[in-house]
């Protein structure tokens, strides 16, 4: 159970794929300013989760309730989302694709994407096309895209997913930092190892239900 | 919240953008319409008198079957990389998505039309007996009604898996009142003949059906 209050409540969500139910009556609290990694076998319905969480996928019962609404498009600016895919434009360099979004959420300030780059360990100046990235810098770049509206709420698919371990580590530290500074990560990863001093909860799922939630990596791993 | 006036400027600049850099549809589009325009001036070869009444037809069915590739191409490039979950999260309307695609469309059809047109005119010896510059009005009023049902059914296709016989499929069935329309205009403007009645059934066409796309447009966004 969360200590503060919730910042997002889910209850008894059910979601199906015609006649697979990738999420069979899933409840939980998340309490603001935590960072929880949820983690599981392939199937065990953690993207699923994660899009229903971002409003991507509707629910085929149950409910979902974030910062105290369950209308998602009146809180999807409060709401960052990086997907497995990087959610960017290959043709368009780095910058070109944020301040594209940027437009997007009505961010004025020209210098927040400048600002998010940076953040994430990329030169705001680099002119080559998003296409030609390197595997790692394009997911530094999608987590930049998911933090650019400064959102209080992030929402990360396999974040760490083809990074090399040195830029996977400053992207836990970067996301550590986020977490301090008030805001609430959910990460969904099966290199759970890389969070094991970071996150403060770790979800465990198995066959669309959360079948075990601890404070420690350990204790959750004996939990499967 | 950025105006949607604003995030459909910046989707138009974006799209525009990505097509000058690859080229994508507009070389597909020049390559099948030059195509058509040899081919049928091979197959036919019609005096001037018989140009007048045919040319309609052989202009309006070689530039919509174009227009299709360039319609394929429009969600293709959002589903790379599944950029339009990135739109989908973020609190831009889908109309201002959606108009900035039809007016991409147009914009990509119109060049085309305006390389292909003088082809036409050495090719098959045209020359207008009526008003030419109501050829204008009827290829303006022609193209919105291509693009803007195109762009619909093309988008309501993306997630299916066949989606380029799809297209087709569902757009040609109802485009038949333009295209008639569009076919006798130009022929009657050729022949020297009244286009009234004609254009203002397209212009009838083209509000009934950018209503239509517009209301349903944010229902065939948001499908899973």
């Amino acid at each position: 159970m969360p200590e503060t209050a919730p910042v997002i409540t889910v209850t008894n969500l059910i979601k199906q794929f015609g006649r697979f139910a990738a999420l069979r009556g899933v409840t939980a609290e998340f309490s603001a300013g935590k960072f929880y990694a949820i983690l599981g076998d392939n199937g065990a319905g953690k993207t699923t989760l994660l899009r229903t969480l971002a409003g991507l996928n509707h629910p085929t019962r149950g409910e979902v309730s974030i910062i105290g609404s369950k209308n998602f498009r009146e809180i999807c600016t409060e709401v960052g989302y990086m997907a497995h895919p990087s959610l960017l434009y290959d043709e368009m360099s780095g910058m070109e694709n944020l301040s594209y979004f940027a437009q997007l959420y009505g961010i004025r300030d020209a210098a927040r994407c400048g600002t998010v780059i940076r953040s994430v360990g990329l030169d705001p100046d680099l002119s080559r096309p998003v296409g030609q990235y390197s595997q790692g810098m394009r997911q530094r770049m999608s987590l930049a895209r998911a933090l650019l509206n400064n959102p209080k709420i992030l929402l990360l698919d396999e974040p760490f997913s083809n990074v090399d371990i040195h830029s996977a580590v400053e992207m836990v530290r970067l996301l550590a930092h986020v977490r301090d500074e008030g805001k609430t990560i959910f990460v969904v990863t099966h290199q759970a190892t890389l969070l094991e001093h970071a996150a403060d909860e770790f979800v465990w799922m198995d066959a669309g239900k959360i079948v075990a939630r601890t404070r420690e990596f350990k204790l959750a791993e004996g939990a499967r | 919240m950025a105006a949607p006036t604003g995030i459909l400027r910046a989707t138009l600049r974006k799209d525009l953008r990505l097509e000058w850099r690859s080229k994508d549809a507009i070389n597909s589009m020049l390559f099948f319409s030059l195509l058509v325009v040899v081919v049928f001036s091979f197959s036919f070869d019609p005096n001037a008198e018989e140009s007048r009444s045919i040319a309609g037809g052989l202009i309006w069915v070689a530039f919509l079957f174009a227009a299709v590739v360039a319609l394929n191409q429009t969600w293709a490039r959002e589903l790379r990389n599944q950029v339009l979950d990135a739109y989908r999260v973020s609190p831009a309307p889908a109309n201002s998505l959606f108009l900035a695609k039809a007016i991409g469309n147009f914009i990509f059809v119109s060049v085309l039309e305006g390389l292909m047109t003088p082809l036409f005119v050495i090719f098959y010896q045209l020359r207008a007996l009526g008003p030419a510059w109501q050829l204008l009005v009827v290829a303006a009023l022609g193209t919105w009604a291509l693009v803007v049902n195109g762009t619909f059914f093309a988008a309501m296709s993306i997630r299916t898996r066949s989606r380029e016989i799809m297209l087709p499929l569902l757009l040609f069935p109802i485009s038949i009142p333009a295209l008639l329309a569009m076919v006798q205009a130009t022929a009657a403007i050729l022949t020297g003949e009244g286009a009234r009645f004609w254009i203002v059934l397209l212009v009838t066409y083209d509000l009934v059906f950018t209503t239509v796309c517009l209301l349903l447009f944010e229902t065939v966004l948001n499908a899973e």
